[in-house]
């Protein structure tokens, strides 16, 4: 093939009014206050298993809203469910509880989270 | 006492000030260009952050009018310093001898055609924060059809220093989510976005009101400033942010998108200030001698400032000023002349 110096790149621009989130649209109504975030900040910054992996649970929420999932479920593995995020957290999120709840609705096993 | 004060501009601040002056003795001489008193809180449907209509507030003021000498369709010739009084002419031929003057002027709403990017005057579906205001207080069925997914965009002309509005227009953010949350009680089904870099809830209940959006109408927030808007075949529009928490462009087909226009200062008010000779700061608002301290006084004596002529303002902030501006204005009057 002839190389003309380019190539084709999927796009990587969000595209999120044809998102169907019906996994989200669970969660949310298992856990109402996951909308609530105001992405601070907080949860990630005060993570015990953030400062060693990539985990961030501002990142995995923001993620869902937008169904792009795949890309920070496996983040998910890292949390130990210490809870100090929910410490921290400004606006009272259950946050211990509503990862336990994202375990729950997407399905994470051993294999690609808790 | 029966002395004459001249107000000029008839919106919530000339009109509260005006009653209170009237109150404490004073008969105001109110001045308005526009055929109607009111200023822009004629325009609004409901008020932030209650939900409080606007003829509410408005229509006691405009009912209570006794003693003030008001003149609408009015512009102020000139101001013109003479010993210790101003003589100000009015386009109605009359003119008066003062001591004191306020000026209350608020500001202009921002020409959102200006940002040419985001296409309002050249896509229909392009609105601003005014319009769609008008269109709640018309009360009437939405012009457009299968408006589905709505956006709004914050800072549409504010911190904008190209734009030449370098300062936060304070009300739009609240404004913004008063709206979506009222979009979403006419339209349940509709999917609302709200584009914004910051979000600045800082009065009471704002933050309140933020949060009922998120948990209660489900109004999704997306962090980013709308960088163009485009048309498709149908009208639709396409629009283009950066998704800043994510890291990520994002595009966006919308059937209806709100520009939240900001508070520019008022053109009259830069010309009155010439009139006067008082000082113009380099925002376009007029500056009052301390703005923490000293905020009714202006740089010469005699003229007073209440409102937005001297910066963005709520309408509660603006409704104290007036009261506080006149009370300065009475307490100048009262001191004797220096001879």
């Amino acid at each position: 093939m002839i190389d003309f110096g380019y190539g084709l790149t999927p796009s990587a621009t969000l595209k999120i009014e044809n998102v169907q989130n019906p996994r989200f649209e669970a969660l949310h109504e298992l856990e109402p206050d996951v909308v609530k975030c105001i992405a601070c900040g907080s949860c990630t910054a005060s993570c015990s298993a953030g400062c060693f992996t990539e985990m961030s649970l501002r990142r995995v929420i923001l993620s869902l809203q937008r169904g792009r999932e795949k890309e920070t479920l496996p983040m998910l593995r890292h949390c130990m469910l210490c809870g100090k995020c929910q410490l921290v957290c400004p606006r009272g999120i259950n946050t211990r509880h509503l990862i336990l709840s994202i375990g729950k609705v997407y399905g994470l096993n051993e294999e690609d989270g808790r | 006492m029966n002395q004459n004060v001249v107000v000029i501009g008839g919106g919530p601040a000339g009109i509260e000030a005006s009653r209170k002056l009237r109150d404490l003795g004073y008969t105001p001489i109110l001045i308005e260009s526009q055929p109607a008193l009111g200023g822009k809180l004629t325009r609004w449907d409901r008020l932030f952050p209650d939900g409080v209509e606007a003829r509410a507030i408005l229509d006691p003021m405009l009912q209570d009018l006794d003693g003030i000498k008001y003149f609408t369709d009015t512009e102020v010739l000139s101001i013109n310093r003479l010993k210790d009084t101003w003589v100000v002419k009015l386009s109605n031929g009359l003119s008066a001898q003062v001591r004191a003057i306020l000026l209350t002027t608020g500001f202009d709403l921002f020409k959102a055609e200006k940002k040419e990017e985001y296409g309002y005057g050249i896509y229909e579906r392009v609105i601003t924060n005014a319009d769609l205001e008008d269109w709640y207080k018309s009360g009437a069925p939405l012009q457009f059809d299968n408006v589905h997914t709505i956006g709004f965009v914050h800072c549409v002309g504010s911190r904008d220093e190209k734009a030449g509005n370098r300062q936060c227009s304070k009300v739009c953010c609240v404004t913004a989510v008063k709206q979506a949350c009222e979009f979403k009680e006419k339209y349940p089904d509709a999917t609302v976005y709200c584009f914004y870099m910051d979000l600045r809830m800082f009065g009471r209940k704002f933050e309140d009101l933020y949060l009922k959006a998120q948990k209660d109408y489900g109004i999704r927030f997306v962090r980013g400033r709308v960088s163009e808007v485009s048309e498709d075949i149908d009208g639709h529009l396409f629009v283009k942010a950066e998704d800043t928490l994510f890291g990520k462009p994002l595009k966006i087909k919308m059937d209806l998108l709100v520009l939240m226009a900001g508070m520019a200062p008022a053109a009259s008010s830069a010309s009155l200030a010439r009139m006067a000779g008082i000082t113009t700061g380099e925002d376009g608002f007029l500056v009052p001698r301390s703005i923490v301290g000293d905020a009714c006084r202006a740089s010469r004596e005699g003229i007073f400032l209440a409102g937005a002529v001297t910066g963005p303002k709520t309408l509660p902030e603006t409704l104290g000023e007036a009261a506080s501006a006149a009370l300065a204005i009475d307490q100048f009057l009262k001191t004797p002349v220096k001879q």
